[in-house]
């Protein structure tokens, strides 16, 4: 085979060509056959009992179709045209703020990132420049290692901890899931990592800002958060910062196991490219999230503030085993100009007296289109389960779509399940109340929209809430006048 | 010298992109220190009148001019008429839900504040001017957590707006309908928020059909107003005249 000889050329000596020639090892061709995962997988110095699940993952997403029922539009991605193993890239770094794209800067200006910061997104430093050098990271990892709670890269785990990771990876999202999670098993490059041990209460916030600027994850990252009985842990993901990515297709895992007592908290806030004004370029983001909420009086709590990508294909789960479990989902979705979003998540109620919550919040403007997608299931065994969902969208303009579908099956008689449904457009006259008191139109929209998501903005953490509602009048410019 | 607030010359204008033509030829001009009513039968376009002066977009100016402080107002945005001291007290305030009372007057001050480079109000500093005023006007602690105007009473409605120019200290103040809806009590406390605020300095114009507001905050002139322009002005004795003989053969003039 032709091409098994190229890898195994450019895989093979490293240090043959001296410097140079490290970095063309490190860029595999295009396309996805078996060679290169087995090339992720060695470069990544896995166990061989990951590889084998990586092929396993690989031979059954050949069989699989992609999905095409949600409610978007665009176009079909050349599996084999991207590649698959991208090493920390080489990029030419910017020597100063000078260099870097004004446009970028003046959204780390209006979010209030203090200079240090906004320098080490650009990438004019490195974050350890940032946080006192490599101290707090360091001082941080320490801090929670004393407890026992371990916050790495999953590669770092496999490496670490390969029972934890063996024992709980894929088992909340099987590889035969769904299409992307499939191909994400196959080739997932890297991730978080998060073990809270028994009656351990994390005792900060543990955040991906603080390592995921360090390397380049990648576009199919795979997160893993165990949190055994009675612990408690707060996971954020993302940065309000505009994430310009080149990978145009993410297709992501976040995987989360609740037990007894126990409880997680997981805010994201999303803020990928989303594309130019008419729809062009921006990030694909096909994403598979779910928690299994294993344990009795076991707590899982979503909370996202989606405002990036080109296409968002998202519905973060909870799969209530446990009795008394609870399941709660909040979310924030902005669409403008031609972005599309089929976002909502997925409620399964299996233990007795499951409670889940579900609050949607919705805002299209421009051209863009949104879908609320959900489904709360209320299994046969799930006597007392109990459902409460609200699901509001505001339009801004008249060439923006909204849509809201939400998915009931129950087979349970004594279940309580209350489902609202609100669609409102920010009016004429509620923009020129507030502009004849002096605000400026873009500011009344900013304002009304963060009235309208207020209930889900609270469960932020507080620092975040406060970059979060910024960010949703800066996706908003432009939607008016 | 008698500052001059708002000169309006040979005035027209009517709904945006070629609509119907509502104000027609209109003549006015209000001088700090002076409070004027305009008076007339429904329909004649009082309200649309106090929407083109104060730049809402579903209204356009044909021809004629409108000057507020020497600025020509159609070349500016309704934000920044407000900034300048043009307030506008509406006949139905709109509820805007999700948005604290509040937060909204905070918003509101501190934009105008911004517009005319004085340095913003903190929320103490704010709470503390807020406070004041809000005990003046009967407006509780509780109505101003309230989401703004969301489930308010007729009364409610029109104390937040009085409070609002109260807060915000206008130049020129236009009632649009401030009595509608309001029982003796709140009237009276209306009409003292604008009697308190009212001053050599600035100047009102007052929107009504009925002689109760007119009796409590008194003007200087009585526009008669239909089809789109000042019919006739007099004083306080026209308004009176007006309600006893009502608007017939004013508007029978008009024709």
């Amino acid at each position: 085979m032709a091409q098994k000889t190229e890898i195994e050329d450019l895989s093979g000596d490293k240090y043959k060509y001296g410097f140079t020639t490290q970095i063309e090892a490190d860029t595999v061709p295009c396309g996805l056959n078996e060679d290169i995962i087995r090339l992720i997988s060695a470069k990544k110095n896995e166990p061989e009992w990951l590889l084998e699940r990586r092929l396993k993952a690989y031979r059954h997403w050949l069989t699989m179709t992609e999905p095409h029922w949600a409610k978007l539009k665009y176009d079909t991605v050349d599996f084999q045209a991207l590649s698959y193993y991208a090493a920390p890239k080489q990029k030419v770094q910017p020597k100063s703020l000078d260099e870097v794209d004004k446009t970028l800067l003046e959204t780390y200006d209006k979010l209030g990132i203090p200079l240090k910061e906004q320098e080490a997104l650009a990438g004019v430093v490195a974050v350890d420049a940032v946080f006192d050098s490599v101290s707090v990271a360091t001082t941080y990892r320490a801090k929670l290692a004393q407890q026992g709670i371990i916050f790495c890269s999953i590669s770092e785990a496999v490496q670490n901890h390969p029972d934890l990771v063996q024992k709980y990876l894929g088992s909340v999202v099987p590889y035969t899931d769904n299409f992307y999670a499939c191909l994400n098993s196959a080739v997932f490059t890297d991730g978080s990592f998060v073990f809270i041990p028994k009656g351990v209460k994390a005792p900060m916030e543990l955040s991906t800002y603080f390592r995921i600027n360090a390397q380049n994850t990648g576009q199919f990252e795979r997160t893993l958060i165990v949190a055994e009985d009675d612990s408690y842990v707060s996971y954020l993901e993302g940065c309000t910062a505009p994430q310009r990515d080149e990978n145009q297709l993410h297709a992501a895992i976040v995987e989360i196991v609740v037990m007894n007592n126990a409880e997680v908290k997981y805010s994201t806030v999303q803020n990928w490219y989303p594309g130019d004004k008419e729809g062009k370029g921006g990030v694909y983001n096909f994403v598979t999230k779910r928690a299994a909420c294993r344990g009795v009086n076991s707590k899982i709590s979503w909370t996202q503030v989606e405002t990036g990508s080109a296409v968002t294909w998202k519905y973060p789960s909870c799969v209530l085993q446990g009795d008394n479990s609870v399941g709660e989902f909040y979310s924030v979705a902005i669409t403008n100009n031609r972005q599309q979003a089929d976002t909502g998540t997925k409620m399964i109620h299996l233990g007795k007296n499951t409670r889940s919550k579900i609050i949607s919040k919705g805002i299209s403007a421009g051209f863009s289109n949104q879908t609320y997608r959900g489904l709360v299931d209320i299994s046969a065994g799930a006597t007392g389960a109990r459902n409460y969902s609200q699901c509001d969208s505001l339009l801004i303009g008249s060439t923006c779509g909204s849509h809201t579908v939400p998915y009931i099956r129950n087979r349970n008689k004594s279940a309580v399940l209350e489902h609202e449904a609100t669609t409102s457009k920010i009016s004429e006259e509620q923009l020129f109340y507030c502009q004849q008191r002096g605000i400026k139109e873009e500011d009344a929209v900013g304002l009304i929209v963060n009235g309208f998501c207020k209930e889900v903005m609270q469960k932020l953490p507080m620092e975040f809430a406060i970059e979060a509602g910024k960010l949703i009048n800066i996706s908003l410019e432009g939607s008016v006048g | 010298m008698t500052q001059k607030l708002l000169e309006i010359k040979e005035l027209y204008a009517g709904v945006a992109d070629g609509g119907k033509e509502i104000v027609k030829g209109l003549n006015l001009t209000i001088n700090a220190g002076e409070i004027h009513a305009i008076m007339g039968p429904n329909g004649a376009g009082k309200s649309t009148l106090s929407y083109v002066l104060t730049g809402k977009s579903d209204y356009a100016v044909t021809s004629g001019e409108m000057q507020f402080c020497g600025q020509d107002l159609n070349a500016l945005k309704p934000e920044e008429r407000a900034a300048l001291g043009l307030f506008l007290s509406m006949q139905a305030p709109v509820e805007i839900p999700g948005v604290s009372t509040q937060a909204f007057l905070k918003y509101a001050v501190n934009a105008v504040r911004k517009y005319n480079h004085l340095p913003e109000l903190d929320a103490a500093e704010f709470l503390k001017l807020l406070r004041g005023k809000a005990k003046e006007f009967e407006v509780s602690a509780d109505m101003l957590k309230r989401e703004i105007n969301v489930g308010f009473s007729g009364g409610e409605k029109k104390r937040l707006e009085i409070l609002q120019l109260s807060l915000l200290q206008p130049k020129l103040a236009i009632l649009d309908e401030a009595d509608s809806g309001l029982d003796i009590d709140a009237l009276k406390i209306v009409s003292q928020g604008v009697n308190q605020w009212h001053n050599a300095d600035n100047g009102l114009l007052i929107i009504t059909h009925h002689l109760d507001l007119l009796k409590q905050i008194k003007p200087d002139f009585v526009h008669i107003y239909a089809d789109g322009r000042i019919i006739t002005t007099g004083d306080m004795t026209l308004a009176e005249e007006l309600e006893k003989n009502g608007y017939k053969n004013y508007v029978e003039m008009s024709k």
